[in-house]
C-alpha cells in the first residue's frame, strides 16, 4: 500500500512541477512541451492509481510476480512501436528525399521545410527505431540469456515509456524549431536531461537482472549492450554540456564552442553510429542469429577479441568527420588511422555472424529470416570496409560534404540496422503471442526482396551523386577557371535524387509489408500459402531404369 | 597451471565474464582513453585557442539571427567550414580559421553541402538579393533546391530577452563587457533601424552593419536579424591583412 501512495505522489509532484513551468514558460515550444510532460505524469498517476489490487493491499498481501515466467509485457509493446516508428521514420525520409527533388514540396510553412524534417526523420530513425528496438530486444534476451525475469519490473516499465515520452519530446520539438544544433543531439536541455534520467535506470535494470542471473557467465550479447549501454550515457552527458538561457525556457547555449564543440559533437557522433547502432545492434545479432539458425556461435575467441578491439577503437574515429577542417591536423591524422584499424573488429563480428551459418546454410533457400539476416551482415560488412576508405583524407577530400556520405550512412542504417531489427521482429512475433510462426513467410520473402532492392536503388544512385558533385566542385577548365557554379552542381543531381526517392518507396513499402505481417500475426491469423521450399522431389521417380524396361 | 592455462587461453576473460561490475568498469576504462587523448589537448594548445584580431562576439542581432539559423536547421544543408583546398578557397573564400568560430556556441561547421559553404557569405550579396532568395530561392536561383523562408519577413523578431542570452553566452565564456549586457535589449532594435544613432554600437562591436536589413525599416523581422547575421559571417577577420597572414605563416598542423 505505501508504495502505491509513493508512485501516485510521486506521479502528482511531476504534474505540479509540470504545471508550474508551464504556467512560467517564456516561449511556445517550451510550454508545449511542459504540457506534454504534464499530460505523461496524468497518465502515470492514473496508471498508479488503477493497475494496483487494492483489496490484496487492504489484506496485506503483496502481490509477487510469478519469477518462473519471463516479464514480456513491455517487449509485446516494444515489437508494436518499434515497427511503427520504423514506418514513421521510413515515410518521413521518403517525404524529405522528394522534397530534395520538387523542392515546393516545403510546403511555404515554417513547420514543413526540410531543416526541420530532416531532423525529425534522422531521430525518428535512429532513436525511435533504433532506440525502441534496442531496448526492446535488450530487454528480451537478457532474460533469456541470464535465465532470469527482469529485475525492478517498476523501473523498466519508467525505462520504456520514458524513452517513448523522450522521442515524442524530441519530435514535436524539431517541427515547432526547438533545437540545438547539433546533428543527432538536437534536443534541447531539458529532453537531454530527461534521457539522462531514463537512461540511468536503464543501466540499473540491466545489470540489476545480470546480477540475479542464474547462468555462471554473462553472454556475450549482454557484454555488448552494457558497453552501449555505458558509453551512451557518457557520450549524451559530455556532449549536452549547455546551459539554459532560462529555467523556464527551450533554448541553451553549449558549454563548448569552435573547434572544442566540433570535436566533442563528433566524438559523440561517431560513436552514437559506433555504440548505438552498431554495439548495440550486434548484441541483437549475437542473439537473434544462433537462435534462427539453431547453431552456436562460430568462434568464442573471436567474439572476445573483436569486442574489445571494436570497443577500444571506436571511440577514436570521430576526427574523420573533419578532415581539412579547422581541427589540427594531428587530431585528424589519428581519427583516420584508428578509422582504419576499425575495419579488422568490424569485420570479425560479421565473420563470426555469417560463420554462425556453418551447417545451415541450406536455411538460406528455405527460411527467408536467415536470408535476411546473411543480407543484413552483408550490408555491416560493405558499410565497415566503405567507412575506412572514406576516412582515408584523400578520399574524404572528395567525398565529404556530398551525398556519398548520405549513401553510406543509408547502407549500415538500412542492410545493417533495418534489416537485422526486422530479423528480430519476424523471431519476437510469434513467440511473443504464441503463434506457431508469422502470418505469412512468403510476405518476409517479398520484404526482404523489395528492402533489398530499395537499398541498392539508395546506395547507388547517391554514389553517383556524391562523387559526380565532388568532381564538379573541383573541375577547372583549360583557361584555368573554375568550370562550375555550385547552382549547376545542384542541378545535375536531379535524376539521382529521383532514384533515390524511388528506392525509399520500395524500401517503404517493405516496411508497410511487415507492419501488416505483424498486425495479423498477433490477431491470430495464418496465411494459407505454398512454404518457402527445395525444387519438387518425387522418390517414386527417383531410381535407375530397370533392365529391358520403358 | 601452465598446461592449464594452455588449454583455456581465455581463462581469465572467464573470470571477468561472471563479474558485472569488473567487466562493466574494464569496458568503461576502454571507450574513455581515445576520447582523452584527442580532446583534452584541444583546450591548451596554440592553434585551437588562439585569438585573432578583428574575431569578436555577435551583437544582439546577429546572435538572435543566428538562433533563427539554428531553428531552421540551416546546418543540415549549408557548412560553414572552407578547407584549404584551391577550388573552395577560390569559390568561397580563404579557408577558415579556428578562432572564427570560437564564440560560437554551438558550432556551426556543418558536414553536407547540399547548398554552398556559408562561412564567408558575409557582404557578397545585397541585403535585397538575401530578402528575395530567403522568400522564393528559385526566383533568383531556378536550380535551387531550397526551402521557401517568406515567413521570416512575415514573423515579429521575437527574440526573447537579450540580456538574458547574452548572460548565458557571456557564463559559457563569450567576453561580452557589463555594458554590452546592459544595452542588449535596445542594441538588437539599433542595428536594424535607420533612425537610430549606431556610433555606440559600432564603438563596441567593430564593424558591426547598422541599417534596415529586410526593406522594412517600420518593422523589426526575423528576416532583419537572420540577414544581419548572414551578412557578417565571416567578415570579422581581415584574412589577406599583414597582422592575419603573420597569425597564419606561423599556423602549424594545418
Amino acid at each position: 500500500m505505501e508504495s502505491v501512495v509513493a508512485r501516485a505522489g510521486l506521479w502528482l509532484a511531476a504534474l505540479f512541477v509540470a504545471i508550474v513551468f508551464f504556467v512560467n514558460a517564456v516561449d511556445t515550444g517550451f510550454a508545449i512541451h511542459m504540457a506534454v510532460f504534464g499530460l505523461a505524469a496524468l497518465a502515470g498517476l492514473v496508471i498508479a492509481l488503477r493497475g494496483t489490487n487494492y483489496l490484496a493491499a487492504a489484506g496485506g498481501v503483496r502481490v509477487v510476480a510469478d519469477q518462473g515466467r519471463y516479464d514480456d509485457d513491455l517487449i509485446r509493446a516494444g515489437v508494436i512501436l518499434t515497427t511503427f516508428w520504423g514506418c514513421v521514420g521510413f515515410l518521413v525520409g521518403l517525404f524529405i528525399a522528394l522534397q530534395l527533388a520538387f523542392p515546393v514540396l516545403n510546403l511555404g510553412f515554417e513547420y514543413t521545410t526540410f531543416g526541420r524534417l530532416r531532423p525529425l526523420h534522422t531521430s525518428a530513425v535512429i532513436f525511435a527505431f533504433g532506440g525502441t528496438a534496442l531496448i526492446t530486444t535488450s530487454f528480451y534476451i537478457v532474460q533469456r540469456s541470464c535465465r532470469a525475469r527482469l529485475a525492478l519490473p517498476g523501473l523498466a516499465k519508467f525505462v520504456f515509456w520514458g524513452y517513448q515520452l523522450f522521442i515524442v519530446l524530441a519530435a514535436t520539438g524539431y517541427v515547432l524549431g526547438v533545437t540545438q544544433g547539433k546533428e543527432y543531439a538536437e534536443p534541447e536541455w531539458y529532453v537531454d536531461l530527461w534521457l539522462t534520467l531514463v537512461w540511468v535506470a536503464y543501466l540499473a535494470v540491466f545489470v540489476a537482472t545480470i546480477m540475479k542471473r542464474k547462468e555462471p557467465h554473462i553472454y556475450v550479447a549482454n557484454w555488448f549492450f552494457l558497453a552501449f549501454i555505458l558509453t551512451v550515457a557518457m557520450l549524451h552527458l559530455a556532449n549536452n554540456m549547455n546551459l539554459p538561457v532560462s529555467l523556464f525556457g527551450s533554448r541553451s547555449y553549449p558549454v563548448w564552442a569552435g573547434v572544442q564543440g566540433a570535436l566533442i559533437q563528433w566524438w559523440y557522433g561517431h560513436n552514437a553510429v559506433g555504440f548505438f547502432l552498431t554495439a548495440g545492434f550486434l548484441a541483437m545479432m549475437y542473439y537473434f542469429v544462433p537462435k534462427q539458425a539453431e547453431r552456436p556461435i562460430y568462434s568464442y575467441r573471436l567474439s572476445i577479441l573483436h569486442f574489445w578491439g571494436l570497443i577500444f577503437l571506436y571511440i577514436w574515429a570521430g576526427p574523420h568527420h573533419l578532415h581539412y577542417t579547422a581541427l589540427p591536423d594531428w587530431a585528424q591524422t589519428l581519427g583516420m588511422v584508428f578509422s582504419i584499424m576499425l575495419w579488422m573488429p568490424s569485420w570479425g563480428g560479421m565473420i563470426n555472424g555469417l560463420m554462425t551459418l556453418n551447417g545451415a546454410w541450406d536455411k538460406v533457400r528455405t527460411d527467408p529470416i536467415i536470408r535476411m539476416m546473411v543480407m543484413s551482415l552483408a550490408f555491416y560488412g560493405m558499410s565497415t570496409f566503405e567507412g575506412p576508405m572514406m576516412s582515408i583524407k584523400s578520399v574524404n577530400s572528395l567525398s565529404h560534404y556530398t551525398d556519398w556520405t548520405i549513401g553510406h550512412v543509408h547502407s549500415g542504417a538500412l542492410g545493417w540496422n533495418g534489416m537485422i531489427t526486422f530479423c528480430a521482429i519476424y523471431y519476437l512475433t510469434p513467440r511473443l503471442w504464441g503463434r506457431e510462426r508469422m502470418f505469412s513467410s512468403r510476405m518476409i520473402n517479398w520484404h526482404f526482396w523489395l528492402a533489398t532492392l530499395g537499398i541498392v536503388f539508395y546506395a547507388s544512385s547517391m554514389w553517383v551523386a556524391g562523387i559526380t558533385q565532388g568532381l564538379m566542385w573541383r573541375e577547372y577548365g583549360a583557361d584555368g577557371y573554375l568550370v562550375n557554379s555550385f547552382a549547376e552542381t545542384v542541378a545535375a543531381l536531379h535524376p539521382m535524387y529521383l532514384l533515390r526517392a524511388f528506392g525509399g518507396v520500395l524500401y517503404l513499402s517493405g516496411g508497410l509489408i511487415m507492419a501488416y505481417n505483424v498486425w495479423q500475426t498477433i490477431a491470430g491469423n495464418l496465411r494459407q500459402e505454398e512454404p518457402l521450399r527445395l525444387a519438387a522431389h518425387d522418390p517414386a521417380k527417383d531410381v535407375p531404369l530397370a533392365k529391358g524396361g520403358i | 597451471m601452465t598446461a592449464e592455462t594452455k588449454k583455456e587461453p581465455y581463462a581469465r576473460h572467464k573470470k571477468l565474464e561472471r563479474n558485472v561490475a569488473l567487466f562493466g568498469a574494464l569496458a568503461f576504462a576502454a571507450v574513455t582513453v581515445g576520447g582523452i587523448v584527442e580532446i583534452a589537448p584541444l583546450f591548451w594548445i596554440d592553434n585551437t585557442i588562439e585569438k585573432v584580431e578583428g574575431v569578436r562576439p555577435y551583437t544582439p542581432l546577429e546572435q538572435a539571427g543566428r538562433n533563427i539559423y539554428i531553428r531552421e536547421g540551416c546546418y543540415v544543408c549549408h557548412s560553414q567550414m572552407i578547407r584549404p583546398f584551391r577550388d573552395e578557397v577560390e569559390r568561397y573564400g580563404h579557408y577558415s580559421l579556428a578562432a572564427e568560430s570560437m564564440y560560437d556556441h554551438p558550432f556551426q561547421w556543418g558536414s553536407k553541402r547540399t547548398g554552398p559553404d556559408l562561412a564567408r557569405v558575409g557582404k557578397k550579396y545585397s541585403d535585397e538579393w538575401h530578402v528575395q532568395h530567403l522568400s522564393n530561392p528559385q526566383a533568383v536561383v531556378p536550380e535551387s533546391v531550397m526551402p521557401q523562408y517568406a515567413f521570416l519577413a512575415r514573423n515579429d523578431l521575437n527574440a526573447g530577452d537579450m540580456k538574458a542570452e547574452l548572460t548565458a553566452l557571456y557564463r559559457v565564456g563569450v567576453p561580452y563587457s557589463k555594458t554590452d549586457v546592459e544595452k542588449a535589449n535596445d542594441d538588437l532594435k539599433t542595428q536594424a533601424d535607420p533612425a537610430a544613432d549606431p556610433s555606440d554600437l559600432v564603438k563596441r562591436y567593430p564593424k558591426a552593419q547598422a541599417r534596415d536589413f529586410d526593406g522594412d525599416p517600420a518593422r523589426l523581422t526575423e528576416m532583419d536579424a537572420l540577414i544581419a547575421y548572414l551578412q557578417v559571417l565571416g567578415t570579422m577577420v581581415d584574412v589577406d591583412g599583414a597582422k592575419a597572414q603573420e597569425v597564419l605563416a606561423k599556423e602549424k598542423g594545418r
